[in-house]
């Protein structure tokens, strides 16, 4: 039996840094926030409707919480931006912007491996796989875009100078209307965004077996040697 | 020609009224452009010393509510201004001559008061063919050009002229087109399906007082009217913010007055002033006559969705179709995409599944005879515990 036993030496690898975790834990509690609250505002549930106006506040509240993590998601989200620069390699903007040829073999291999699957053993990448990196790409402009239909919209009701500089977007999506409409349409891009992202990550962490998971949550991944010694 | 016209106040004694009529005027007038009460001053003295503008008032594609909601404003005489103090040298409504005549009397008075006339336009532009809208045998844009050019200012009034309005709805067959995008001078948008009569006579009394346009925000329209939105000085705000809502027509909530957010009230997304001064001399708006707003003020209101709904539809998608049925559907179909992946992978990697779990060890627990040797034993398929140490 003893000699049947093959040794597979594994490498402690460690890719999110605390400021990236930190970020991802935050990012995720805002988005989770402002859907829930944004949908109630969107479409107010009669949760109280047996109380009186004077013994309630309960839409306003939601509406606090809603512009609070505006702030909290969008200030978050430049810390990012900052740190896309000063983190270590996983951590880079380089990583979401595909401006190598390279980095197109590493998404169109990443597709055939994980996607349409014409191959069953892929490369194993370190940190976000390519098409990753270009998914959080779509999705910081449409995070960029919902900044600004939201802010937008909030700066007729605010007297702070912040959202008044986004004022500008209101006539140029032709009303309050359709930004409402638009920054409404954008909410579902992040709920389809998390379906698929929690789902990779399962995927990944179950075909893998590099601890995808728990990375997040600790910082680590386990590389095996070989992996790390054929890049 | 300067001699010839009169200031504001010798127009009105002329007309009978007496010096205390023409301060409760000016009185009026000060209200009406929100100014304070110290104001008074120099509103009076600006009617005893300015002379009185002759206006031409245009008539394009457009319904007239808005001179009928003019001719409405609350104080008979601050509806006078219009028909006393100011000159109406031209109104095709309210015009006394006709034909070529009157063509006349408009060509004259802009010939003869170049650079001080005020050109109101009520009414879209049809410029998908100019006889759609032909008068005297001129197009409506060569009409609105020719009196535009000498204008000291151009008010745009109703959603017509300075939106298109209902002309300019979805698929807009005369390419109706808001006044602004024609004449190449700052235009005075006074939106609203009609606009309210105060802030009709607010505006114009803006102008005679201080002789500028009044301050416009990013879409033309006058900040002291339009910088608010009508859900922000609704009185049924509170119930917002308690929320409280109607959820049917005439439920119990209806008739208590609560919020009409969820039938669709557009006031969240119309900036108006409609509850602050209220509509038919401070009687009541549509809210408080318990009908949503329908934002009638709002570029394009008529294609921003159901009246009744408060998501809009989407374009593209079908009329029923909002953001959430889009959202859904997307949903739906990731989950199905999802499902179909998950299973797909299991079956394409099955080999690669059985490699993994052929890698699996299983470690024994620690005995004093095994504690110092290696104590893993392979186990194929086993996954219980795996600890994937070396």
């Amino acid at each position: 039996m003893a000699a049947e036993i093959q040794t597979i030496p594994y490498r402690r690898v460690y890719v999110w840094e605390l400021p990236v975790r930190i970020y991802h834990w935050l990012n995720a509690l805002s988005i989770v926030v402002l859907i829930i609250t944004g949908y109630l505002i969107g479409n107010p549930q009669a949760i109280f409707n047996a109380n009186e106006a004077y013994q309630q506040y309960w839409f306003g509240w939601v509406r606090f919480l809603h512009f609070t993590f505006s702030y909290i998601i969008l200030f978050n989200f430049v810390f990012r931006i900052y740190w896309g620069f000063v983190g270590n390699r996983y951590a880079r903007w380089d990583r979401f912007v595909p401006h190598r040829w390279s980095q197109l073999r590493d998404l169109w291999e990443t597709i055939k491996t994980d996607i349409i699957q014409t191959k069953v053993h892929g490369r194993s990448i370190i940190g976000h796989n390519m098409l990753a990196g270009v998914s959080y790409f779509v999705l910081f402009h449409i995070f960029l875009l919902q900044t600004i239909t939201g802010f937008a919209l909030y700066s007729s009701m605010s007297n702070s100078f912040f959202p008044r500089l986004f004022a500008w977007a209101v006539p140029l999506f032709g009303g309050d209307a359709w930004v409402r409409q638009w920054h409404h349409l954008f909410m579902w891009f992040f709920v389809v965004f998390t379906i698929v992202h929690v789902y990779l990550v399962f995927y990944h962490d179950y075909f893998e077996g590099k601890g995808t998971t728990s990375s997040i949550i600790g910082g680590w991944k386990f590389e095996r040697d070989d992996d790390i010694k054929n890049r | 020609m300067e001699k010839n016209i009169p200031t504001i106040r010798q127009a009105m004694e002329a007309k009978g009224y007496s010096r205390r009529d023409f301060l409760l005027f000016c009185g009026l007038a000060t209200a009406a452009a929100g100014l304070e009460l110290s104001g008074l001053a120099q509103v009076v003295q600006a009617f005893e010393t300015k002379a009185r503008p002759p206006v031409v008032w245009l008539h394009f594609q457009e319904c007239t509510c808005c001179s009928e909601s003019f001719i409405r404003s609350t104080h008979p005489i601050v509806a006078d201004i219009i028909f006393d103090t100011l000159s109406l040298d031209y109104t095709e409504t309210l015009l006394a001559a006709a034909g070529a005549q009157a063509e006349k009397c408009r060509d004259d008075t802009i010939k003869n008061n170049q650079g001080k006339y005020i050109l109101l336009v009520e009414g879209s532009i049809p410029l998908g063919n100019e006889g759609y809208c032909m008068i005297g045998g001129k197009s409506a844009e060569q009409i609105l050009k020719e009196a535009a050019a000498g204008a000291a200012a151009v008010i745009a009034w109703g959603s017509c002229a300075s939106t298109g309005c209902v002309q300019a709805a979805s698929p807009n067959p005369t390419t109706a087109t808001p006044i602004k995008k024609i004449i190449n001078k700052p235009v005075i948008n006074v939106p609203g399906c009609p606009p309210i009569a105060e802030v009709m006579t607010g505006i114009v009394t803006h102008i005679l007082l201080f002789g500028k346009m009044p301050e416009l925000d990013s879409q033309g329209r006058p900040k002291e009217f339009y910088s608010r939105r009508v859900h922000d000085t609704c009185y049924r705000r509170p119930y917002y913010d308690a929320g409280l809502f109607v959820e049917a027509w005439d439920d119990e909530a209806a008739r208590k007055g609560y919020c009409l957010y969820k039938m669709g009230c557009k006031g969240p997304t119309t900036y108006n002033a409609c509850s602050v001064t209220k509509w038919n001399g401070n009687l009541s708006y549509p809210i408080q006559s318990g009908h949503g707003c329908i934002g009638c003020s709002e570029a394009g209101f008529w294609d921003n969705g159901p009246f009744y709904q408060h998501l809009g539809a989407f374009p593209g998608f079908g009329i029923e179709s909002t953001a959430d049925t889009i959202g859904v559907t997307a949903a739906a179909v990731t989950a199905g995409g999802i499902a179909l992946h998950a299973l797909t992978s299991n079956l394409r990697k099955r080999k690669l599944i059985e490699k993994n779990k052929e890698e699996s060890v299983v470690v024994a627990p620690i005995s004093e005879e095994t504690d110092k040797k290696e104590v893993v034993e392979t186990e194929k398929g086993g996954d219980e515990d795996g600890k994937s140490s070396s």
